[in-house]
């Protein structure tokens, strides 16, 4: 199941909600979260069956560690409350709405899925929830929306919707995106949840692909959406630490260790004090060294 | 229990199985077409012959074209094709899920 702090989410890969051979192959290239689409990718006359076949798979196959997200149809479409239903009914880790425009509406959602877990005897609280941020209004409350419930883990940005109601479209260069993805960064850290950049659907302009990746992981995203497999590996390459960063996470680590040790509640390395933020800085290069088998599950560095 | 009208679910594409229900005479007939009928033939009519039981569906005629779906694949279009055999896709049968 998903937690809220600890995991990592540097990809998260579409998969249309239709297709057999994508749902039953999602879990073999590594992604972190994994989601599942009832919306955009499913033509209207196949809703039923796409709904059909995530739950089916949901049921019974195995996707490792990846958590599972699902995107369903909106509230303005007859096909949101079965998909709510049934992907509770199923287990699924994280409901993603799309086109989230207001607080109220995750408020909606969150009553919708409770009353589903009850009706098929899920805990109450397990079904996690985040917010596609698809248009001006949605940026604008991006704050009140990504805290809008304690069930929320994530907000993203989707910039095909959001670029045509800005009246512009997508540019090499990301510019017509930088008060939107800001806002959603913002919104997203501010209530403690993850954030998720924009596809990039350009499978051509693999250079333009890791400009925007590295520049999405300077700003401080958690990770990017993406519609193909191939994307993963560049995505973590840009996410995995150096060979520095690493050195000094282990060395803060093991200020942290002695200082236990010691019995002391000051840490202290090369004589200086270690603070907090460094602290987690270091515990997250060393998750995400270990996502990228630089380390082992003890912290050793692995020889390539 | 008769459905209400001739329905198709699925495509014929890898991994997934093309299911048609038409109105039967003869309780449920399968006729399969699959590059694995020798070794998965029976285990495939059963998943589809189990999962219209769910549906009460007694009586009706299956044309499966199957190009290699596994079990939750075939279940789900089979759930699919029944629901809109008997007009219930917008009222989805929970327990048959």
């Amino acid at each position: 199941m998903a937690e809220t702090e600890e995991r990592l989410r540097r990809t998260m890969m579409f998969v249309p909600g239709n297709n057999p051979a994508m749902v039953k192959d999602a879990g073999i290239y590594g992604a972190d979260s994994i989601m599942f689409d009832l919306e955009d990718a499913v033509s209207m006359a196949e809703k039923d069956a796409a709904r059909a076949l995530v739950y089916e798979a949901l049921k019974s196959q195995d996707y490792g560690n990846a958590e599972l997200v699902v995107r369903i149809n909106g509230d303005d479409t007859p096909y949101y409350h079965n998909d709510i239903k049934a992907m509770v009914k199923a287990g699924i880790d994280v409901i993603r709405l799309p086109k989230t425009e207001t607080a109220e509406m995750i408020k909606t959602l969150e009553a919708d899925v409770l009353a589903a877990e009850k009706e098929f005897g899920r805990e109450e609280g397990s079904t996690h929830l985040m917010a596609a941020i698809e248009s001006a209004k949605g940026v604008l409350n991006a704050p009140a929306i990504a805290a809008a419930s304690d069930r929320m883990i994530g907000i993203a940005l989707s910039a095909e919707d959001y670029t045509t109601d800005m009246k512009t479209h997508r540019y090499p260069d990301g510019a017509e995106l930088e008060f939107a993805r800001n806002m959603v960064l913002h919104a997203a850290r501010a209530a403690g949840i993850a954030a998720f950049d924009t596809v990039f659907t350009n499978m051509d302009d693999t250079e333009g692909f890791y400009r925007e990746t590295r520049y999405i992981h300077q700003l401080g995203f958690d990770g990017k959406s993406l519609v193909n497999p191939r994307q993963i590996a560049m995505v973590n390459e840009v996410y995995q630490p150096t060979a520095k960063e690493i050195a000094n996470a282990k060395n803060v680590i093991n200020a942290i260790e002695e200082a236990r040790i010691k019995g002391s509640g000051v840490i202290s390395m090369n004589g200086q004090m270690v603070d907090r933020p460094v602290v987690l800085r270091a515990q997250r290069v060393m998750r995400l060294a270990k996502a990228s088998n630089l380390v082992d599950e003890e912290g050793n560095t692995i020889e390539k | 229990m008769e459905i209400k009208q001739t329905a198709l679910a699925g495509t014929l594409e890898s991994s997934d199985i093309q299911i048609m229900l038409s109105k039967g005479t003869d309780g449920i007939t399968i006729d399969l077409e699959s590059d694995v009928e020798k070794q998965f033939g029976d285990q495939i009519r059963k998943v589809i012959t189990d999962t219209l039981a769910e549906f009460n569906i007694d009586n009706v005629k299956v044309k499966a074209v199957d190009k290699g779906a596994l079990d939750c694949v075939i279940k789900a279009r089979t759930i699919a094709v029944a629901q809109r055999a008997l007009q219930t896709q917008d009222q989805p049968a929970w327990e048959a899920f």
